[in-house]
């Protein structure tokens, strides 16, 4: 099932609604590297709340969204891993250390807003 | 009648099926939901192994007991080219696929019993089991 992704000013949301397949996500990788460029978009959140399970191919093609949205000029953040599904990643060996998260779609969006407000002043 | 699920493991839409099922027989009988996330995250490793590695193979999913104790079994397997050596895929961050090399060790920490029985040629037979309390 293709994960709906919604442009909300310069940001890309990415709300996910039911269970992914390998090739789910790997499409949603796609197409959100394809988007961010044609959307002129500068940052990404990718809502993983209705995903009850996290495994090691979700989480390897979750970094390589992140990885590769960046190269392409927009921050990545994902939110709302359950806490269920937080402890299993932990058990299993996934830690995304490198991988920005936040609580909720709120707390990503404040997340975005201040990598950017801080991009912004470094460029004055 | 112990209640039990057969899943075919072909295709990527197959590994969310095997979990799903895990996770509904897994409910009947009062897993907490840290331990359905579990059960369904093991499931999907080991699925994908069967996927990436043997094409194809099988999860059959079923409810056991052992004495008063209550828990899940599944038995995942494959005719697929099978393990030379399966205290190697044991260890963490070994991997031949694309994988991180964590399935195999991860779901086995995620478990409360897992045991590896694999014939180069053959196939490979993966057991696991989760039990309540």
């Amino acid at each position: 099932m293709a994960v709906p992704i919604l442009k909300q000013s310069q940001y890309l949301i990415a709300s996910i609604q039911s269970a992914l397949s390998d090739e789910d996500l790997v499409k949603l990788r796609d197409d959100l590297a394809d988007l961010v460029g044609r959307q002129r978009a500068r940052g990404v959140i990718i809502d993983v709340t209705a995903l009850d399970v996290l495994d090691s191919f979700a989480t390897r093609t979750l970094r390589a969204i992140v990885y590769t949205t960046k190269l392409r000029g927009a921050e990545t953040v994902i939110v709302g891993i359950q806490p269920d599904v937080a402890q299993s990643m932990v058990q299993l060996g996934l830690t995304l250390e490198d991988v920005p998260t936040a609580l909720d779609l709120e707390e990503g969006l404040a997340y975005l807003n201040q990598r950017l407000a801080a991009a912004r002043g470094r460029r004055l | 009648m112990q209640r039990e699920a057969r899943v075919r493991i072909q295709s990527s839409a197959d590994i969310v099926t095997a979990r799903q099922q895990g996770r509904s027989i897994a409910s009947e009988i009062g897993f907490s939901n840290s331990n359905l996330t579990i059960i369904a995250t093991a499931i999907s490793e080991i699925a994908r192994n069967i996927v990436e590695y043997a094409k194809e193979g099988e999860a059959v999913i079923s409810l056991i007991n052992d004495g008063p104790r209550q828990g899940i079994q599944i038995i995942l397997s494959d005719e697929g080219p099978g393990i030379p050596d399966t205290s190697t895929v044991m260890r963490d961050g070994f991997s031949t696929g694309r994988g991180l090399g964590i399935g195999l060790p991860g779901a086995r920490r995620l478990m409360d019993e897992f045991e590896i029985v694999s014939e180069v040629g053959r196939g490979t037979t993966i057991t696991m089991k989760k039990w309540i309390g």
